[in-house]
């Protein structure tokens, strides 16, 4: 086990170098990249452009300000932001508490509603549960989050007045109002994932169900409820835990949107207002950061699998 | 299709039993494999509910200059908001356009855009996988770790920073959509061609002397059309989703052109003068991919002949 966990990890070596190298190119290398952006400040004097570009390391070739950014990230530095002045990896530190307020729920929730949807629907097959369940998938699936977020908002801020809109701070601090700020930006990250796993939970039960030892276990004369539970759940649940690690980084990308519609100051928020503002930096950072996310969590689910099914060999 | 003038002139020779006895019958040897696949695609009820909406999609966003007199960008500033009413069934926006002549239009560019990155991705999709799983080695292994690394970045990031920085426009959209799309369909491709490589029919094919390019274009990529037309069904679904993302967020198809995305771009600051702002846009793109969504599950069924059941 511990040869392949670090065989993993030095096989994700040179995928994080490519990364990086993309999100190089992708904003150092673009038309209207940072270069092009100082350059439009007409305030600017030429001279004080050059010292400007100087001072940033502009002037440099391509391969020479690469080599230099990745050094630094190696070193944990990200560089400076462009508009607020301070290390980039202090504004993303200070963002994640944030974030996480919002996706640990969501996931949670996201966790629970799919093995009861899941689950249920596959055991009662074409039952009417079974039907409503589906149903209600297809459409999470077909919802645009963010339309999802919005009819929350329009439903139950604007009309029903039950829940504030937007603004985490406001309120009076206390753990209801928390929780009440909570409700709808959670709901809304949690839709889209909901769907798509409790289809993938049935999917893989009915699978399960359909195997000589569960039949096997059947004709030993097992309860329903054993035969489910013992040995059919056991077995279709072990791929889900690693389709929720693949997919836990993907609740970051949902962020943008539901941060930026429920004006939450998370790590999706600073992406967009940094794309707004053009902050290479930030951008360069975050983008890096969530690649990470994504190349740790698939190596995590690739072990959690290992280890909780015994007929993978790992070598 | 081959077979399928064959399966035309059975039609009519027996008759066919009425829909809901079509379970329990064996179907006819002789039937044609597109016939085949019809019927199972018929009798999958959502699918059929999927393409009808679909086709109404289609008709309503083709002949809009016919049935609305309204224009889809011109302002008139006398009738700002305007509520629902029969000259104006869904109200009007903010620059007094009419709403529903706008998400027809709208649909147009949804559509588009839905089904021209997807063709996009999906031919590049297909010859890389094609390529990577018939040659193996070296290609394939440099294309897959290509594929591993643009799948390490959330597309979404990407396109959002690509937006922002270049000069927007509806083919710029359809192109990167197409662009980062196909990473998933090379990867079907490639998985099925890697094992059909090995079966006696390319050997077969291969004795008789057929070139590479015809093994791969006669022999393997026919064999894998299921798979190819399911996943490209699915995409259009998510590109659709995709091109509402992009331009709700502003940094998708451009103002001037209506999308489904961007009317609802600013939307929100009309919640309580006009709801039906917000809530008819994202109700058409709800219903457009659910369409496409059950045709692409009625497609799956009946295009893998492991779940016949007609």
């Amino acid at each position: 086990m511990t040869t392949y966990f670090a065989r993993r990890i030095l096989g994700a070596i040179p995928l994080l170098i490519g990364i990086s190298l993309v999100s190089f190119i992708f904003l150092h290398a673009m038309p209207g990249g940072p270069d092009a952006l100082l350059a439009r400040n007409s305030r600017m004097t030429a001279e004080q452009l050059a010292n400007v570009r100087r001072s940033l390391g502009l002037d440099q070739p391509l391969p020479v300000q690469y080599a230099r950014w990745f050094g630094n990230i190696l070193r944990g530095d990200f560089g400076l932001s462009f508009t607020q002045f301070r290390p980039v990896s202090q504004i993303i530190g200070e963002r994640i508490p944030h974030t996480l307020r919002l996706v640990i729920p969501a996931i949670l929730l996201s966790i629970a509603l799919a093995l009861a949807g899941g689950i249920l629907s596959a055991v009662w097959r074409y039952s009417p549960a079974d039907h409503i369940i589906s149903g209600l998938s297809f459409l999470g699936l077909a919802m645009p989050v963010f339309w999802f977020g919005l009819m929350l908002q329009l439903l139950f801020s604007v009309q029903l007045g039950w829940l504030p809109s937007a603004d985490m701070t406001s309120g009076d601090g206390s753990l209801i109002a928390g929780v009440k700020h909570l409700i709808m930006p959670v709901l809304t990250l949690a839709i889209g994932t909901v769907a798509g796993w409790s289809r993938y939970i049935r999917a893989s039960t009915l699978e399960v169900a359909g195997q000589d030892f569960v039949r096997t276990a059947r004709a030993k004369g097992l309860s329903e409820r054993l035969v489910i539970a013992r040995h059919t759940l056991r077995n279709a649940l072990i791929p889900f835990v690693t389709v929720v690690a693949i997919d836990i980084p993907f609740f970051l990308t949902g962020a943008v949107v539901t941060e930026t519609i429920f004006s939450w100051p998370g790590l999706g928020r600073l992406f967009f207002d940094a794309l707004r503002s053009r902050d290479y930096p930030v951008l360069m950072g975050l983008l890096v950061y969530a690649a990470i996310l994504i190349v740790v969590f698939n190596i995590i689910a690739d072990l959690i699998y290992a280890w909780l099914d015994p007929r993978i060999k790992y070598r | 299709m081959p077979g399928s003038t064959r399966a035309s002139s059975i039609a009519d020779a027996p008759r066919l039993p009425a829909l809901e006895d079509t379970a329990r019958i064996q179907p006819a040897p002789s039937v044609g494999y597109a016939r085949l696949i019809w019927r199972q695609f018929i009798a999958h009820r959502p699918a059929v509910i999927g393409a009808i909406i679909l086709t109404t999609f289609v008709l309503l966003a083709v002949f809009v200059p016919l049935l609305s007199p309204y224009s889809p960008s011109e302002p008139d500033l006398f009738n700002q908001l305007a509520p629902p009413s029969l000259q104006h069934p869904l109200g009007t926006d903010p620059l007094g356009r009419d709403v529903l002549t706008r998400l027809l239009y709208g649909a147009r560019i949804s559509l588009t855009v839905g089904v021209l990155s997807s063709l996009i991705a999906a031919a590049i999709g297909v010859i890389l996988g094609a390529v990577a799983g018939y040659y193996g080695g070296w290609v394939d292994n440099a294309l897959m770790r290509l594929v591993d690394l643009l799948l390490a970045f959330p597309a979404i990031f990407l396109l959002l920073i690509l937006f922002a920085t270049i000069q927007r426009s509806l083919t710029i959209v359809i192109l990167f959509l197409g662009l980062f799309g196909w990473l998933y369909l090379a990867r079907v491709v490639r998985g099925e061609i890697l094992s059909l490589r090995e079966r006696d029919f390319i050997f077969a094919a291969h004795a008789l002397g057929a070139s590479n390019w015809q093994l791969i274009t006669r022999h393997l990529v026919p064999n894998v059309m299921g798979a190819i037309i399911v996943t490209f069904t699915l995409d259009v679904a998510l590109n659709m989703l995709a091109e509402g993302t992009l331009s709700f967020l502003g940094f998708g198809v451009p103002d001037s052109t209506p999308s489904w995305g961007n009317m609802l771009n600013g939307a929100a600051s009309y919640y309580t003068r006009a709801p039906l702002l917000t809530i008819a846009p994202g109700l058409a793109i709800t219903l457009a991919v659910l369409a496409v969504n059950f045709i692409g599950d009625g497609l799956r069924d009946a295009l893998d002949p492991h779940v016949r059941h007609v």
